[in-house]
């Protein structure tokens, strides 16, 4: 290792066996790590690897069990995130800590407050220094707008521009491009580079292989909380790091077989639906999908995507357009008699649409079919057969519960997610609605759904695949239209579709976008 | 009021319009005077849900905080006289020492209080109704139980506080004199809680406190990952915030009146969580909104001591006094239903905060 | 789960299993037992200082409290207290169940007092209009139904108002309380006052057939059969919320209103069914404790079941079989308390305190913080799931 920083100075940061357990697991065992002055280091690890107890434990935001962590060769302890803010540690996290109600300044300064005396903050003085920052690193941001109203990558950069506020040396990034456009990726990607050329040290937390490859310059793999291996870009490649990563070989896209297209089930023409503050954030949408076909939507998070899917389920009201199932309009009818047209449904947020986590496993895996028979007769429940299908869902899905009766927050994330794909997937479904349907799962549970898509496909179920992860609308997709705020901007085919090209058109809309907003206005 | 509202006040219906306005323009000194003193107690009650609420923290034990307060300030008043006698009240607002001790007594209460709300809220992590209702139930149980005690006795009080005389050149200013003293004429609690709502707006927009209370109220994990101890933020907060309710229930029992009753803040804490959501969660709304519900009071102790002359009279003579007395209750429902839709809430408000293991 | 917990014999597994069944099985009925305990200490504590101190003893009786508890048990526990617990607990059941159907529905509902009063006047209302030319076969179930009715109104408003602006129900609630507590003064003022009577107050519901039937004690200590009204919502409200596609509905919104909207359900429309029968309860507890205890309206007629409705509710986690227990406890608590005062000396007022102190020792979870801090010193995991068993029942 020492010999790689050979000529730098010594380690501006080095964690030393940091060990950090929680009941029943150790998330971090005897994790060694060291990051150079000017360097960027990249920490790589599938989710659960412990990326993020490593960097919680630097941030103060855990406590270790074990280990010592060194700021250039000196230990030193760290109890809270203010101590490690006021030795230069600042953090980026993958979620932003910014507060969408108060301005960029306001988000900047908080808890380093510029201050006119000792009660009040000295506003011009902070939205002067915030300037010359932004200035001379190239943001272009102002001040005083509103942080909910920026778009995901000028958050971003509010988030660096609070790091190096504090004047931060070592700066860490939690997944920073997973809510980023190819395009914004590269900028990002450029200003860590221009951070390390300052003499800063990064350290960058991915899961996505070519990112790591293009930005770092040192790699650590991480698996199961433990460190399996050190490279550099240069010396390695995606098989190998993939392998390190996930511990077998691993094949890195979904075997989809062959698709069998057949008559248009879904028409959307049209379409208009308003957010919650009566913005029209789709404001018409066109499309078909045929059975068996798997439609993928890509775009960037925020784009309209909720909305129009919260619309096709019936939980949001249109406002104008039309949409056709098997020849019908279904046009505004309610979740449930989408329900019983065939509509199902596997949201990303199963937290909030999904599931209710403070019911039984059963009670899950009848939410939308409680009032039927056999469930029901007339207003009585009939539990015993609600018990029997539910056996008989944990076992076809392979819901890892000691038993249906165990209440559903007790599980696992992917085998939350795995009731409801049991529910939704269990029955005769004419149209499958998957918004982000992997969202935040362990690699086994993403492939057991990709394949239960797969075969719903085959049996002839037109799918609407929406997610903000690119890849896996690469993946699975027969055909792929790209979103852009609210209209489909263009279209692809899923097998031929080049991915930078994908990338492009979900951050500026592209050609065929500027010509429909065009169209619109004449 | 003469020559062509004379006229108008003959019309039907419209007329009757024009008489009530007639009425109220011509009772607006009054009027004013009693709808700022009673928008005194509801405006305490939510600046404490302010402070509260902003940094996180839903708080509906207003009403026993203030409750609580209303007795101890009373009952000390009653044992400060009883040790040390009345005393001459001084010129100014007829202070004397136990009415000071009574009002200390009474904030420190208030504190203690919500000390238990923000125990049970922050730390034990109850759902923070309930908690509030515990503490409503609990300070409605032991103050009744604790006046039945004392009640016995037949004790006197310390007197209350005196209103402050608005020198006579001041109130005989055209135009505006009479406004200022009826905004005036109040006593030292209620002079203060226009003072802490100017204060109060100021520091929340414009000091640190202000920002980290904000923060806290809205991302509190955001405001932990920059270093602000987001449960001793809400735990200062919350217990600060007692001290306001404290005010509200001691104007109650030692500024309005001299005594305490049992439930004698009568839905007046819940009035001004009302009045906090009416007015946005600032300060300024907030005292805006109370003013609001107090001129219905205003309005009604209006009607009922010199009750109109004339068609409008006769009309208000079948009105029972019931529904004036119900009005400021019906009022608040009615604006808080109109209003609500528009006014949000801070986004972590009432949820707990947990600290991420940091074991 | 996982961990060096499993490699144990599978014999003390199996034993610790028993046991942790043992203690989860146990727990929903420990835990009140030791809140009401730990609240009765507070409270002894509590009238030894105040009594001391307020009530012009000389010095501080350690005795007071024993006694204030004696006399108040051997209050409950004559002929005379086994009837007047059976009528406390009445209203306090019936409002209790509605209370916790809220809790279930994700509903607070804190306007008990007023459904109450407002039940009260409906019942009332047919009292004095049918009640003196029909026969009280007729009169009684119809001065129910209207206490019902009224009662159902009263909570409608607040659920309609919170399905349609979103005005929270807690605000709303108690507004609405002070609103029918001069709805009442009122109406025994106006419509319903006895003529030629010296102060406003109705007639007595004894001389309009509307009163009660006495199911057994002597006519200076009769038990009302409302006890038996109460004890039948016990098993109805369990079957609405636990048999039928409609207490499931009510439990969805209670727990994920974005599922349950998913789920086909009407949450808008679930809001306003639930505070209506929440206040069909309180106000069916109204006209039964008119039709029976109370006789009359008299001026500055008020009640506290509203918020012991709370207490009964939380007290009972929201369960029905737990409501009817605690609804029996503070029913008691109240029958006896009267007893304590003259007695004792200690004022009625006190149970309404321990209330508070029982709530508090029961929402901090005295008991299972007890048992984890001791499950962590002897090194094992905080076991029982009573956490998030707790969590399912969802106190609110």
């Amino acid at each position: 290792m020492t010999e790689d920083a050979a000529g730098a100075t010594a380690p501006a940061l080095e964690m030393r066996g940091i060990t950090k357990r929680y009941p029943g697991v150790v998330a971090n065992d005897h994790i060694d790590l060291d990051v150079c002055r000017g360097e960027i280091h990249a920490l790589l690890g599938e989710n659960g690897a412990g990326k993020t107890t490593l960097m919680n434990v630097l941030y103060g935001l855990a406590r270790p069990d074990e280990g010592r962590i060194l700021l250039d060769g000196r230990q030193i302890q760290i109890a809270g995130p203010s101590d490690a803010i006021a030795r230069g540690i600042s953090m980026v996290h993958q979620h932003f800590m910014l507060i969408p109600v108060l301005s960029v300044a306001e988000n900047v300064i908080l808890g380093a407050e510029t201050m006119s005396n000792a009660v009040f903050v000295d506003r011009h003085e902070a939205s002067k220094r915030i300037a010359s920052l932004a200035a001379r690193f190239g943001f272009d941001l102002d001040p005083d707008a509103k942080v909910g109203s920026l778009s995901v990558g000028q958050q971003q950069r509010v988030e660096i521009l609070k790091a190096l506020y504090r004047d931060a040396r070592i700066l860490v990034l939690d997944e920073p491009t997973a809510v980023l456009t190819p395009n914004e990726t590269e900028e990002i990607f450029a200003l860590l580079r221009r951070l390390a050329a300052d003499g800063r040290s990064i350290v960058f937390i991915s899961h996505k292989l070519y990112e790591v490859l293009a930005v770092a310059d040192r790699i650590t793999v991480i698996r199961r909380g433990r460190v399996i291996g050190e490279r550099k870009p240069g010396e390695t490649t995606e098989e190998e790091l993939a392998e390190l990563m996930v511990g077998r070989e691993v094949e890195l896209t979904v075997d989809r077989g062959e698709s069998h297209i057949g008559e248009p089930v879904l028409r959307v023409e049209g379409l208009r639906v308003a957010d919650d503050r009566h913005h029209e954030v789709v404001p018409g949408a066109t499309f078909e999908i045929r059975a068996g076909e798997i439609l993928g939507v890509a775009g960037v998070a925020g784009n309209g995507q909720d909305e129009l899917v919260q619309a096709l389920i019936g939980l949001r009201r249109c406002i104008g357009g039309k949409v056709t199932l098997m020849g019908r309009d279904v046009t505004g009818l309610s979740p449930r008699r989408l329900n019983e047209a065939g509509v199902g449904y596997v949201p990303g947020d199963r937290h909030r649409f999904g599931l209710i986590l403070a019911f039984p496993v059963y009670d899950n895996l009848i939410l939308t079919s409680y009032y039927r028979p056999p469930f029901a007769h007339g207003p009585i429940r009939n539990d015993s057969a609600i018990l029997e299908s539910a056996a008989a869902q944990i076992e076809r899905f392979d819901i890892r519960t000691p038993s249906a009766r165990v209440l559903t927050s007790t599980l696992s994330g992917g085998n939350q997610q795995k009731v409801v794909v049991a529910r939704e997937f269990d029955r005769e479904v004419k149209l499958l609605i998957l918004d982000q349907p992997t969202r935040g799962l362990d690699v086994g549970s993403i492939e057991f759904i990709h394949r239960q898509i797969i075969a719903k496909r085959d049996a002839g179920t037109a799918v609407l695949l929406v997610s903000a992860e690119l890849d896996e609308v690469m993946e699975m997709s027969d055909r792929i239209v790209v979103m852009y705020r609210g209209r489909m901007v263009a279209e692809r085919d899923g097998r031929t579709a080049d991915k930078s090209e994908v990338g492009l058109l979900m951050a500026t809309g592209g050609q065929e976008g500027a010509a429909t907003q065009k169209e619109a206005w004449a | 009021m003469n020559g062509i509202p004379q006229a108008l006040d003959a019309l039907p219906i419209l007329g009757m319009l024009f008489q009530l306005v007639g009425y109220v323009l011509s009772n607006l000194g009054y009027m004013s005077q009693t709808t700022v003193a009673v928008a005194v107690p509801i405006t305490l009650a939510a600046l404490c849900g302010v402070m509260c609420e902003r940094s996180g923290v839903v708080n509906i034990g207003i009403e026993g905080t203030m409750l609580a307060a209303a007795f101890i300030g009373w009952i000390v008043g009653v044992a400060a006289s009883a040790l040390f006698g009345v005393g001459t009240p001084l010129p100014l607002f007829g202070v004397t020492l136990p009415l000071l001790l009574g009002l200390a007594a009474a904030i420190l209460v208030g504190m203690v209080v919500s000390l238990l709300h923000a125990w049970l809220a922050i730390s034990m992590k109850v759902d923070q109704i309930i908690s509030g209702t515990i503490i409503n139930i609990g300070a409605a149980g032991i103050t009744g139980y604790l006046y039945t005690l004392v009640a016995s006795q037949a004790p006197t009080g310390a007197g209350s506080f005196a209103q402050y005389k608005v020198p006579g050149q001041v109130a005989d200013l055209p135009l505006v004199g009479w406004l200022i003293n009826a905004v005036l004429s109040q006593g030292p609690i209620g002079l203060s809680t226009i003072v802490i709502v100017i204060m109060l707006q100021i520091m929340l927009f414009r000091s640190r406190w202000g920002l980290r209370t904000r923060a806290a109220g809205e991302h509190p994990r955001a405001a932990e990952t920059v270093g602000i101890d987001v449960i001793r933020l809400r735990y200062r907060n919350v217990v600060m915030s007692g001290a306001l309710a404290a005010l509200g229930g001691a104007w109650l029992s030692m500024e309005q009146t001299n005594g305490f009753n049992a439930d004698m803040t009568a839905g007046r804490g819940f009035i001004g969580l009302a009045a906090m959501i009416v007015g946005r969660w600032t300060p300024l709304g907030a005292f805006g909104a109370a003013l609001l519900f107090a001129s219905a009071t205003g309005l009604s102790t209006s009607l009922q001591i010199s009750p109109p002359a004339g068609d409008l009279g006769q009309l208000m003579g079948h009105v029972p006094g019931e529904f004036w007395e119900a009005l400021p209750y019906i009022i608040t429902i009615v604006v808080l239903a109109g209003v609500i839709g528009r006014s949000i809430a801070p986004a972590a408000d009432g949820k707990p905060y947990e600290r991420e293991s940091a074991t | 789960m996982s961990g060096p917990d499993t490699i144990q014999p599978p014999l003390a597994r199996a034993r610790k299993a028993i046991v942790r069944a043992i203690v989860a099985s146990a727990q929903p009925i420990a835990e009140p037992l030791v809140a009401i305990f730990l609240a009765l200490v507070v409270g002894a504590v509590g009238i030894t200082v105040f009594s001391g101190l307020l009530a012009g003893h000389s010095n501080f009786d350690i005795g007071l409290p024993a006694a204030a508890y004696l006399a108040l048990l051997g209050g409950v526990a004559s002929p005379n207290g086994i009837t007047s617990t059976l009528n406390y607990s009445t209203p306090l059941i019936l409002a209790g169940l509605g209370v916790g159907l809220g809790f279930k529905a994700g509903l607070f509902n804190i306007g008990g007092r007023g459904q109450f009063l407002f039940g009260t006047v409906g019942a009332m209302a047919v009292a004095t209009t049918v009640g003196a030319s029909q026969s009280s076969y007729i009169t009684v179930p119809l001065a129910l139904l209207a206490g019902a009715a009224f009662g159902a109104a009263a909570g409608f408003i607040p659920g309609f108002l919170k399905a349609t602006s979103g005005a929270h129900e807690v605000v709303t609630t108690i507004m609405l309380n002070y609103v029918f507590v001069f709805v009442t003064y009122w109406a025994i003022s106006g419509p319903l006052s006895l003529p030629n009577a010296h102060q406003p107050i109705t007639a007595d519901v004894t001389a309009r057939n509307a009163a009660l039937p006495i199911i057994f004690g002597d006519v200076q200590h009769p038990a009302y059969a409302g006890i038996l009204l109460a004890l039948a919502a016990v098993p109805i409200i369990w079957v609405l919320l636990y048999r039928t596609t409609l207490g499931f509905e009510i439990r969805s919104a209670g727990a994920n209103p974005d599922a349950a909207r998913y789920g086909g359900m009407k949450t808008n429309r679930l809001i306003v069914l639930t505070m209506s029968i929440a206040g069909l309860m309180s106000g069916l507890a109204g006209a039964t404790t008119l039709m029976g205890v109370v006789q009359q309206i008299a001026p500055g007629y008020d009640t506290t079941v509203g918020f012991d409705a709370i207490t009964v509710a939380l007290l009972g986690r929201s369960n029905p079989v737990g409501i009817l227990f605690s609804g029996l406890l503070l029913g008691a608590m109240r029958a006896g308390s009267q007893t304590m005062q003259v007695q004792a000396g200690v004022p009625a007022e006190l149970v309404d305190a321990l209330q508070a102190i029982i709530l508090v020792f029961l929402v901090v979870n005295a008991l299972r913080r007890w048992l984890d801090r001791r499950a962590a010193k002897r090194g094992s995991t905080p076991s029982v799931d009573a956490g998030a068993a707790q969590a399912a029942e969802g106190v609110a």
